[in-house]
């Protein structure tokens, strides 16, 4: 994968996640490029673009657009699978997740992603895994966040 | 100085903003806030005040001025500093700037700190981004994470020593002993990731291939597992067992049978079970059955299998779902050479995708059409193609135009159809031919002597129809010129007869 972007209707980003380097005003270019080749795409026709030397796959989500950019030789079926999974991730996470969740929380939806995926590659293919690893990544957080006299308190410095 | 907002309240009163100009205000706004505050050195809220700036940066704004604190964020000891901190520098740090390299030696330590989270923290960002000096000086602690029991930070090594090949190829070599008893790992999170290292080796390097050919077998017995065992909840997706990873396993063993007969005869069995086993109701499956067929197409495999995989994809081209009938043209195409008569067999199907309401869909059916176009079906799959050409988008025209000529040229069953067919072409799209079709019509048209009463004819008439396409009034131009004795001399009944 080289890049997964996340999009409202009306073209707002969400996420933006890039696998490849580039600098902020190419990706820039890029995203507005892809966001409207997608935005202009009608209910009847499939889910893959070709656009340049890539595949655009794209699903639709309620209110927002799941984009993932591939390579040529990538199987196409399988990454709308890799999407659905990454949105049963956040519904599971977030209970019924919408879009509003994904705008007041972005860094956990990187986090998430981040456990999933890791260099444009699934790394994990068990749904269970990457829940308990957030959870706990989420507890350490809470911990580190604890008021220090609370901990010094418990004995636990 | 009062505590800076909070990252939620931000993003609240953002959205609350009206106008552009009145978000780009606030932003300011708060963007001096959050320098100020960076210029205090405070370490209580650059957390906060970077995730702000993260947020900002998603709407488009500048957020440069983050870079630096996101390393002091790394660089920090509280694992909510790192989290953000890394992120932060995921999105703000870019591998062309010398800044990033000072990022080298906080994710070193991180690679060996003794929680497993921040490891896994350190080596996401450098299989997302690691510069080539920064994997040149990191390979080695990667090397060693994947030798770990560890499966969480194997995993992650794993694909990170992808992204470090990718980035410094040379490395190559020192993951070769790490990948010993990879595959022998129960963990599917490490087996998937360890499938997609072994396929970035084999990939790159000839040697790798071969000395990773002998792990067919193993890969097979995996494969054969997954496909046997019963239901497994934590792998389970609509009946199927972990099909990431079999599509996988099914992409590695297309790169090590190819043009490997041993190989390929060791996987044969395996592809034809998965290929007949496969639960078709979902994608998934298809998924599975798309990944078997693009196998069994690239090996050497047994023709009963190639036949079994070409059907599949019939069955694809059949199919409700638009996205599976658009692999299967895709795939169609890549074997119509190879394969070309099992291909034939599904022609009227293929033609059938021309009047598909995809845009995608429809190249691929044109395309594949011309590549199924002979000597025996020219007749009928002109019809179909000129049918099409009248009615396709003007993306199409040109393309679906030259496409014709260049069939009709090969394969015209006589003169007379040959130049029925071109008049055909040049009435109804004639603005989208291309430029060098007009000296080649005329040179066809100077080639066919006995036709050329005919042909004068029927471009006057049709100039008298249709002036405005211009390729067709160069040719007819052109031919009045040369033949007008044969237009003039009483033959003016014969145009309309022949309308």
């Amino acid at each position: 994968m080289q890049f997964m972007l996340l999009f409202s209707r009306q073209g707002k980003l969400r996420l933006q996640k890039w696998y490849v380097p580039l600098s902020d005003t190419q990706k820039k270019k890029i995203s507005r490029e892809v966001i409207q080749m997608v935005l202009a795409r009608k209910p009847k026709m499939c889910s893959f673009l070709e656009w340049r030397d890539m595949k655009i796959v794209y699903k639709r989500y309620a209110s927002l657009y799941f984009c993932c950019a591939v390579e040529d030789q990538e199987n196409e079926l399988i990454t709308l699978e890799i999407i659905h999974r990454y949105v049963e991730l956040l519904d599971k996470y977030f209970g019924s997740v919408c879009e509003l969740d994904i705008i007041f929380n972005f860094e956990k939806a990187y986090y998430i992603l981040d456990e999933f995926i890791l260099g444009g590659e699934a790394q994990e293919t068990s749904k269970k895994n990457v829940l308990k690893a957030i959870e706990q990544a989420d507890m350490l957080q809470e911990e580190a966040e604890a008021p220090r006299s609370v901990l010094e308190e418990i004995g636990l410095t | 100085m009062p505590a800076p907002i909070r990252l939620r309240e931000l993003i609240r009163t953002i959205r609350t903003a009206r106008t552009q100009a009145e978000e780009r205000e606030m932003i300011q706004k708060e963007c001096a806030a959050i320098r100020s505050s960076f210029r205090e050195e405070d370490n209580t809220y650059r957390c906060r005040n970077v995730a702000k700036l993260l947020y900002m940066h998603m709407l488009g704004y500048p957020a440069h001025f983050g870079q630096l604190e996101c390393l002091k964020l790394i660089a920090s000891q509280k694992f909510t500093d790192k989290r953000i901190g890394y992120l932060g520098a995921m999105l703000l740090l870019d591998e062309r700037q010398d800044v990033h390299l000072l990022m080298t030696n906080c994710i070193k330590n991180d690679l060996n700190h003794s929680t497993q989270y921040v490891q896994g923290l350190s080596l996401c960002t450098l299989g997302c981004m690691g510069s080539s000096e920064m994997c040149r000086d990191l390979a080695g602690e990667v090397e060693k994470l994947l030798k770990t029991s560890n499966s969480y930070l194997r995993k992650k090594a794993a694909l990170c020593a992808v992204h470090v090949i990718r980035k410094v190829p040379e490395l190559m070599e020192m993951f070769l002993p790490a990948t010993k008893n990879l595959l022998s790992e129960k963990n599917h999170g490490v087996l998937h990731t360890s499938v997609v290292l072994l396929t970035e080796m084999c990939e790159r390097s000839p040697d790798m291939l071969s000395h990773f050919r002998k792990l067919v077998p193993q890969l097979v017995r995996i494969l054969k597992n997954l496909i046997m065992s019963g239901y497994s909840p934590e792998h389970d997706v609509s009946g199927i067992s972990d099909p990431f990873l079999q599509v996988r396993i099914l992409r590695l063993l297309r790169i090590l049978g190819k043009g490997d007969d041993d190989s390929s005869e060791a996987m044969n069995d395996i592809l034809a079970q998965v290929a007949t086993n496969t639960e078709t109701s979902k994608n998934v499956g298809n998924a599975i059955l798309y990944e078997t067929v693009l196998t069994i197409m690239d090996i050497k495999s047994e023709s009963g299998l190639r036949v079994l995989a070409i059907n599949i994809l019939g069955r694809f081209l059949l199919n409700n779902d638009k996205n599976i009938r658009y692999v299967a043209l895709t795939s169609l195409l890549k074997t119509v050479q190879t394969d070309h008569n099992a291909v034939q067999r599904h022609r009227s199907t293929i033609v059938d995708c021309l009047k598909d309401l995809d845009v995608s869909i429809k190249r691929r059916a044109m395309e594949l059409s011309f590549a199924l176009v002979n000597g025996n079906n020219i007749r009928g799959m002109m019809k179909e193609l000129l049918y099409f050409l009248d009615s396709c988008d003007p993306d199409f025209k040109a393309d679906c135009a030259s496409g014709i000529f260049l069939a009709a040229e090969k394969y015209a069953p006589s003169k007379r159809w040959h130049i029925d067919t071109v008049m055909r072409v040049l009435t109804t799209a004639g603005s989208y031919v291309r430029d060098d079709s007009v000296p080649n019509l005329i040179q066809l048209i100077t080639n066919s002597v006995e036709m050329h009463a005919y042909t004068v004819q029927r471009l006057y008439k049709a100039l008298l129809d249709d002036i405005s396409q211009q390729p067709l009034v160069q040719v007819a131009s052109w031919c009045i010129g040369e033949y007008g004795d044969l237009l003039v001399s009483g033959q003016l009944h014969c145009i309309i007869l022949h309308t």
